[in-house]
């Protein structure tokens, strides 16, 4: 029998939703009772995590398909809590666009149970299926503002597009499987040689689908449509939630059954991680639209990740880790602060709207500018810290070409982050935006802020978490 | 007569694939093709497993094919739900015409 006590985060998620879901039914009006319950849902299911799982080793699961360690563990409570801010800080917004239904907390509860399956996944059919749950909610939750023409247009090419990389990463898949016989991952490993040509079209399969779902360019086209036209919320938690899971399941592909043919993904990896750092910077420049250009600097974000995993070697992959979870708490001030440009019930989001803030709200744009500056990688802010800790990964494996590369993007994404820091603090002012945000909204802009600017202080704290990971 | 072996499945399986793929990238008329597309490619997918498990010996294959076609009912149901938002408010399905959102 196996210890479904170690299993018990997703049970306890499944069921509350099915619960939920009921409840939604058949009492009138809950949708603030959904919302609330669904917050508290995700709260107690990372204690069960931290209590049941975060001590363990490694131990397998349901015939060797599900592996329960420390990596998954961790995540899975990052995944929780980040799901848990994103959701809380977004009603005020779900409010004002009369789309705080039933349906949105339950999606993002259903989207947050594929994500802790991708993370526990070792082996393919896990994998296929949390990543179909997951992307399934999210299709719907791009869509949510179903009265809009962008929000369901955006539903619509992340729909295509998604599904196109499912495509072929299950062909992928196939391959992998036909070749080496199993669908385990372990067994995948113990099976592969890198003789076999047929396998390299399968990891390449797989890359590019994972390719797709993390947005690495030259896979990134949906990434500025979708967060341009989904709502702000959705927006949020696109850019914090589903990044987490991806770049777990991109370390468990690549080091568990892959790790072997090192050689023959590690160009295409630093491929992805050069041309994603320098399209991020580059396009980033010509943008209005702030949504638009967090796409574009996220696309620069997920390469500087993905150096970090092109090394090879284990403090590589902490250093992703280490940089991925800088760059969520600096997403969730960036999102803070965007949510908080309301004006009599309407939302702002060109970056125009920003000009001359600092006259008018002096508090949110310094807190504008210190996220900005650790975005942009400027010392002694966590930004800094996390692309240092890439470097220096990047540089102990000789691969100078890509640091270098690393080097000159931040050079360049610098300067639309300081375009944006100028507007606010130079340009002519405007309308003063409403002041009465919610408790939520005003305590996740404070404490990530505060994270960000007090992280050098505490630099230890990250890593000796972090460092517990050892993959290879 | 020659014997069809797991070659010939492959092959027929890498052909759907790529009608698929194709099919989504030359098509300028009407996402429903599309739809379709995504299909081909899925089902493609499903004759490799299972030509490939035949020929392994081992039934993994065809349970996984189970589970991609129920993904793919559920996709298409989602699928096909979007595309209707999608034409209540443009008025439109002609995958030329989808460009609200660029730059």
């Amino acid at each position: 029998m196996e210890n479904l006590n170690l299993i018990l985060p997703e049970v306890f998620i499944s069921l509350s939703i099915m619960f939920l879901l009921i409840l939604g039914v058949f009492i009138k009006n809950s949708s603030k009772l959904i919302f609330n319950a669904s917050l508290l849902i995700l709260l107690i299911t990372s204690v069960i995590t931290l209590n049941e799982t975060f001590t363990i080793n490694r131990i397998t699961l349901f015939k060797n398909s599900l592996v329960i360690d420390y990596m998954a563990s961790l995540m899975k409570i990052i995944t929780l809590l980040a799901a848990f801010l994103a959701l809380v800080i977004s009603s005020n917004y779900l409010k004002t666009f009369k789309i705080f239904k039933i349906e949105y907390p339950i999606l993002i509860l259903s989207s947050v149970l594929g994500m802790m399956v991708m993370i526990s996944s070792n082996d393919l059919m896990v994998f296929y299926m949390g990543l179909e749950l997951q992307s399934l909610a999210l299709y719907v939750l791009t869509t949510f503002n179903r009265d809009q023409l962008k929000s369901s247009e955006a539903g619509l090419k992340y729909f295509v597009l998604s599904a196109l990389s499912s495509g072929l990463l299950l062909y992928g898949c196939s391959l992998i499987y036909g070749f080496s016989g199993s669908t385990n991952f372990d067994i995948i490993s113990s099976q592969l040689n890198s003789n076999e040509y047929v396998l390299t079209f399968g990891i390449v399969f797989i890359l590019v689908g994972l390719a797709f779902k993390i947005s690495a360019v030259p896979f990134h086209m949906w990434a500025p449509d979708v967060y341009e036209g989904s709502p702000t919320s959705v927006t949020l938690f696109f850019t914090m939630v589903p990044k987490i899971a991806a770049l777990t399941v991109f370390i468990r592909f690549l080091y568990v059954p892959f790790l072997n043919l090192i050689d023959q993904w590690q160009m295409i990896i630093i491929f992805l991680s050069i041309a994603s750092m320098l399209f991020g910077a580059i396009a980033a420049i010509g943008q209005t639209n702030i949504k638009r250009l967090i796409a574009y600097s996220s696309i620069g974000h997920i390469g500087y990740t993905l150096a970090g995993l092109a090394t090879g070697s284990n403090e590589g992959i902490q250093s992703s880790i280490i940089y991925i979870l800088i760059y969520i708490i600096m997403n969730l001030a960036l999102f803070s602060c965007l949510l908080m440009l309301r004006r009599n019930n309407q939302y702002y989001e060109e970056i125009d709207d920003l000009s001359g803030l600092s006259k008018n709200h002096p508090l949110l744009s310094l807190s504008l500018l210190v996220i900005l500056f650790s975005l942009a990688g400027i010392p002694p802010l966590a930004g800094f810290f996390a692309k240092f800790y890439i470097f220096k990964g990047v540089i102990e494996q000789s691969m100078y070409f890509l640091a270098i590369t690393g080097l000159l993007s931040t050079v360049i994404a610098a300067f639309y982050y300081l375009r944006i820091i100028k507007i606010i603090y130079f340009d002519k002012e405007k309308e003063k935006y409403d002041d009465d945000h919610s408790l939520w909204l005003k305590f996740s802009l404070t404490f990530s802020t505060i994270l960000i600017l007090l992280y050098f202080i505490f630099p230890g704290q990250l890593i000796n978490v972090v460092s517990r990971i050892n993959i290879i | 007569m020659t014997e069809i072996g797991l070659g010939h499945y492959l092959t027929l399986g890498a052909v759907i694939f790529s009608i698929g793929i194709i099919g989504i990238f030359l098509n300028r008329k009407n996402i429903i093709v599309i739809l379709m597309s995504i299909e081909l490619i899925l089902l493609a997918v499903n004759i490799n497993l299972v030509a490939f498990s035949i020929f392994l010996g081992d039934l993994a294959g065809q349970v996984f094919t189970l589970f991609i076609l129920t993904v793919a009912a559920a996709e298409a149901a989602i699928g096909l739900a979007i595309i209707v938002v999608y034409y209540r408010n443009s008025g439109t399905i002609r995958v030329e015409e989808i460009d609200q959102l660029k730059g």
